[in-house]
């Protein structure tokens, strides 16, 4: 996670990670794109009931929770961060949810409540990270054992249900005339706004600029600290709404809800081929990675695949795309060894 | 990029508070919204039909690879060929609600004639049942029951309070009626777990239970692993111990395992609902002196031929309605759309060895 320590950089031999010709030979997202079109195709043929409206919105409906943190969890990977309490927020404001609505209060003020609720977590992960320079990975562990506590502090082990049923539509019944649940169909709204942030403007460039060499952007002038801290803002806040819409989408509001929710975020921002080690990744990835795991599981189910043999494709599909950038950067390198002992980076 | 957007966030969420702050859909205004749902108003029963032939059932269980859930369900899919049906376990690897409703929805986009279903929250489960029930699938919940008006009946394993009151009985037995005792459960939702552990308290407020005091309720989420911690971490708080009930098979068999292999071994009873294999070697060798449970295979029996009467219309679930179950012979669907499959097993060493599953 960290970036690379500055005495390492010096002219001696410098990093050959540039965009040279050959970078386009590691497009992992257009890659998972493709399987995507695979798996919808292969579904679409091999099994009737897949592509059906109705079943399409299931499968969209199950990811809205995943699909909408899986945005700002682009962001701060690509920045070589990474929130893992966010399932854990999730949780604690499904928590505040269900202990609000008994309480009495109004659907319109707890949503509102929740969002603040999403900042105040956020920031606490962002000031931590920036404010002291502690690696993120180590500070969200913390908190993601924090806020699931807090959720239970609130909550205890009861469930609170019997929301009214216009809000429960919204979470589940899908745009008119569309297979698109209304959560997912936000999800698209979101990620054309954050394609644009992180591929259109100066904001998405410091992402990735902070991501490839933090201490460099700091000297180009980038307030990498401001940055990060809104990031994880962003996060908090967008955990916050899904915590939300899962209440909402499950009519059951409990402590334990979205538990191990961040790796099957993370895992999706991965196969969609952003770099853990950040400055690498595209939001167009992303999405198909979401995607792809989401129909897939669905078909697998469809075709009443075990769930061990599930799992095991999932996390097959998820090494085999962490390694082939890894492989065929080290392909690339071999190479370059053997062409000459000019250590220079290309062009 | 803004100057603040800390503080932009900040104005914005403020705004919207306020903007929030007058009116809106609380728990009063909306509570007299009726949301009955698919119930079987209009259906009739005729019980005279005959069980239809070809029947497609799926069973749902908690999680798979539980034993006791694979033991019901595949006695339930055997069950299902004596009236020429075929059934199927499908479902996830955690005992979570929100990975069930994926499982429900995949079995409406297969058109099932019939789900049954061992819920792993009765709230959650109940959207995408009653979808199921709109479209015709019949819902049977087994084992730990979904809302009443989210199925059409639910197969009760024994009277849940037969099995708390009993619990207590076959605890205070073992430790003569006096001491300290925990219950370790499954999920702190789990539906029966809970309505049993209400029994058990109700239970030690008789007078001839005042010398026992329960001390804590531990949940060990069905996890083998952590039924085990939250037995030692009950045995670290409370070192007097005298006894510990697990109504759940996960976890007397982690907490049996665990006093099995400490100091507390002869010390510290255990009981519970566990199944007669799982438990042989800890009652040979004294560390449980007895537990209880129903036959596991009667239930997922009696479930598949409920669906099967469902489906063929010879039921509805309506109160006083009844329904042959094969070998198990005529039922009667009780208040709320229940049918109890009779009063639980004692096992010890003297009967242990007649079971096996």
């Amino acid at each position: 996670m960290a970036p690379e320590a500055p005495a390492k950089v010096p002219a001696v031999r410098p990093r050959v990670e540039g965009p040279g010709p050959l970078h386009r030979f590691v497009r992992w997202d257009v890659i998972v794109t493709a399987l995507l079109i695979v798996v919808f195709l292969g579904g679409a043929f091999g099994t009737s009931d897949f592509a059906t409206s109705d079943n399409l919105s299931f499968a969209l409906d199950d990811l809205s929770e995943i699909a909408l943190i899986a945005l700002p969890m682009t962001l701060l990977v690509v920045a070589a961060e990474v929130d893992l309490s966010v399932a854990s927020v999730l949780g604690l404001c499904s928590a505040l949810f269900g202990a609000l609505w008994d309480a009495g209060w109004a659907i319109e003020m707890i949503v509102p409540f929740l969002l603040v609720v999403g900042v105040v977590a956020g920031l606490i992960n962002g000031l931590l990270v920036t404010r002291l320079g502690l690696p993120s990975l180590a500070v969200t562990i913390g908190t993601m054992t924090l806020y699931r506590g807090l959720a239970y502090v609130v909550l205890g082990t009861k469930a609170v249900a019997e929301f009214p049923q216009n809000y429960a539509d919204l979470a589940t019944k899908t745009v008119p005339g569309t297979p698109i649940p209304y959560p997912f169909a936000l999800f698209i709204l979101l990620a054309v706004v954050t394609a644009i942030v992180l591929h259109a403007t100066g904001l998405g460039r410091a992402l990735f600029a902070i991501g490839a060499q933090e201490e460099a952007a700091f000297f180009a002038g980038i307030r990498v600290k401001r940055i990060k801290l809104l990031l994880f803002v962003v996060s908090g806040i967008v955990a916050a709404f899904a915590g939300a819409v899962y209440t909402l989408r499950y009519g059951s509001a409990r402590a334990d809800n979205g538990l191990g929710l961040e790796l099957a975020v993370i895992a999706s921002v991965l196969l969609g081929g952003v770099d853990f080690d950040g400055g690498k990744g595209t939001l167009g990835g992303v999405v198909a990675g979401v995607l792809l795991i989401g129909l897939l599981r669905n078909l697998l189910m469809l075709r009443d695949v075990a769930t061990e043999i599930q799992s095991i494709v999932t996390g097959l599909l998820l090494i085999v795309s962490v390694l082939t950038p890894r492989i065929a950067a080290l392909v690339r390198q071999t190479r370059r060894h053997h062409r000459g002992t000019t250590p220079a980076a290309s062009s | 990029m803004t100057k603040r957007p800390l503080a932009a966030v900040a104005l914005a969420a403020a705004l919207a508070v306020g903007a929030a702050a007058c009116g809106g859909t609380t728990k009063n205004s909306s509570s007299g919204d009726d949301t009955k749902g698919a119930a079987a108003g209009g259906a009739t029963a005729n019980p005279n039909a005959p069980l239809k032939k070809g029947l497609k059932l799926a069973f749902l269980p908690k999680q798979v690879n539980n034993p006791y859930e694979t033991i019901v369900d595949n006695a339930g899919i055997e069950g299902a060929k004596e009236f020429g049906g075929t059934a199927k376990e499908v479902g996830p690897s955690d005992a979570s609600a929100s990975s069930q409703i994926s499982y429900i929805n995949t079995l409406i986009q297969q058109r099932m004639d019939s789900i049954l279903i061992a819920a792993n929250d009765p709230n959650a489960v109940c959207g995408p049942l009653k979808q199921a029930r709109s479209r015709k699938i019949k819902v049977v919940a087994y084992d730990s029951d979904a809302s009443k008006d989210c199925r059409d009946v639910f197969i009760n394993q024994a009277s849940s309070e037969e099995i708390g009151r009993s619990e207590i009985k076959l605890m205070s037995e073992l430790i003569g009626g006096k001491g300290k005792i925990a219950i370790l459960s499954a999920t702190a939702n789990a539906t029966n777990q809970n309505t049993w552990i209400g029994f058990m308290k109700d239970e030690l407020k008789k007078p001839e239970y005042s010398g026992i005091q329960l001390v804590k309720v531990a949940y060990g989420d069905d996890d083998d692993q952590k039924s085990f911690q939250q037995t030692q971490g009950l045995l670290q708080a409370y070192p007097d111990l005298k006894g510990i009930i697990a109504p759940t098979t996960v976890g007397i068999a982690a907490a049996a395992r665990y006093i099995d292999g400490s100091k507390y071994k002869g010390k510290v009873a255990v009981s519970g609902l566990g199944t007669p294999n799982q438990m042989r070697k800890f009652v040979k060798d004294g560390t449980v002196a007895k537990f209880e449970l129903w036959d596991p295979k009667n239930l997922g029996y009696l479930a598949s031929y409920a669906a099967a009467a469902l489906a063929s219309g010879q039921i509805t679930g309506a109160e006083g309605e009844k329904f042959k179950a094969g070998k198990l012979g005529e039922r009667t669907i009780g208040k709320d759309g229940e049918v109890i499959l009779g009063p639980p097993t004692v096992f010890d060493k003297n009967n242990i060895d007649n079971y096996n599953f």
